[in-house]
């Protein structure tokens, strides 16, 4: 199916960035009409991801987050989270919700939940020592 | 952003905005620094003008119930838009019978 519509963001990896990220995420399916639940819905699975990024993928380490975000003729909307930090280990793990490894910082373990129970599909790709995409797909305006 | 208020050896804290994990490490030592302070039976989290929350929010809740643990005192959270609901329902935390 034909792309429509695309755009490209990267930016360092700080936890300031996160509402930046979300935002612009959901600036851009701005035009397909959104309800207010579908925006919300995407602005938590964005946060949930680019969160990993700075504190699982770079470790709180400065790195680079990329977003490359896509529409289809039929209003679904892929986003792909990219970072080139430590990669995970064991994706099914990793998805388990309630596992974290970093407990000491308050994390509950449920970003992939999240993502996934707020998306129609997650992917994830990872390489340990390369880094880790995330792609959330979900189709814009499914119940209106 | 967040407002304490304490009352009746109750600590409220109105927490407003969007709860990620950029504001939940600010809002997290705020809370806990009053806390410590001030020993409270009861720790209200109101989080009726919270417009955002991911998982984060999640994590704040889950260390506060413990931290009041610790303390001696207990945990309550109260005024949950019903769009926020619905990460608290996945995780477990109606459990800990700390909600609403």
């Amino acid at each position: 199916m034909k792309t429509v519509n695309q755009m490209r963001l990267s930016f360092p990896s700080k936890s300031r960035n996160e509402a930046f990220a979300r935002s612009a995420v959901s600036s851009f399916v701005t035009s397909l009409d959104p309800t207010l639940n579908e925006l919300n819905d995407l602005k938590t699975a964005v946060s949930e991801a680019v969160t990993n990024c700075i504190v699982h993928g770079y470790r709180r380490q400065s790195g680079t987050i990329y977003i490359y975000a896509s529409v289809k003729e039929d209003n679904t909307l892929t986003v792909k989270i990219r970072d080139k930090g430590v990669g995970i280990e064991d994706i099914s793990k990793a998805m388990e919700p309630l596992f974290t490894t970093s407990p000491g910082e308050e994390r509950a373990g449920l970003g992939f939940a999240v993502m996934q129970s707020f998306c129609d599909r997650v992917k994830v790709s990872s390489q340990v020592g390369r880094g880790t995409t995330v792609t959330l797909i979900k189709r814009i305006g499914a119940n209106g | 952003m967040i407002k304490t208020e304490f009352e009746n050896n109750i600590l409220t804290a109105y927490l407003e905005g969007e709860l990620d994990h950029d504001s939940a490490c600010r809002i997290r030592q705020r809370i806990d620094c009053a806390a410590r302070s001030l020993r409270p039976k009861t720790l209200c989290l109101n989080f009726e003008k919270v417009s955002f929350m991911d998982s984060s929010g999640v994590g704040l809740v889950m260390g506060r119930y413990r931290q009041m643990k610790l303390l001696g005192g207990s945990l309550k959270v109260t005024c949950v838009p019903d769009s926020i609901y619905r990460i608290f329902a996945m995780s477990g935390l109606e459990a800990l019978g700390v909600l609403r």
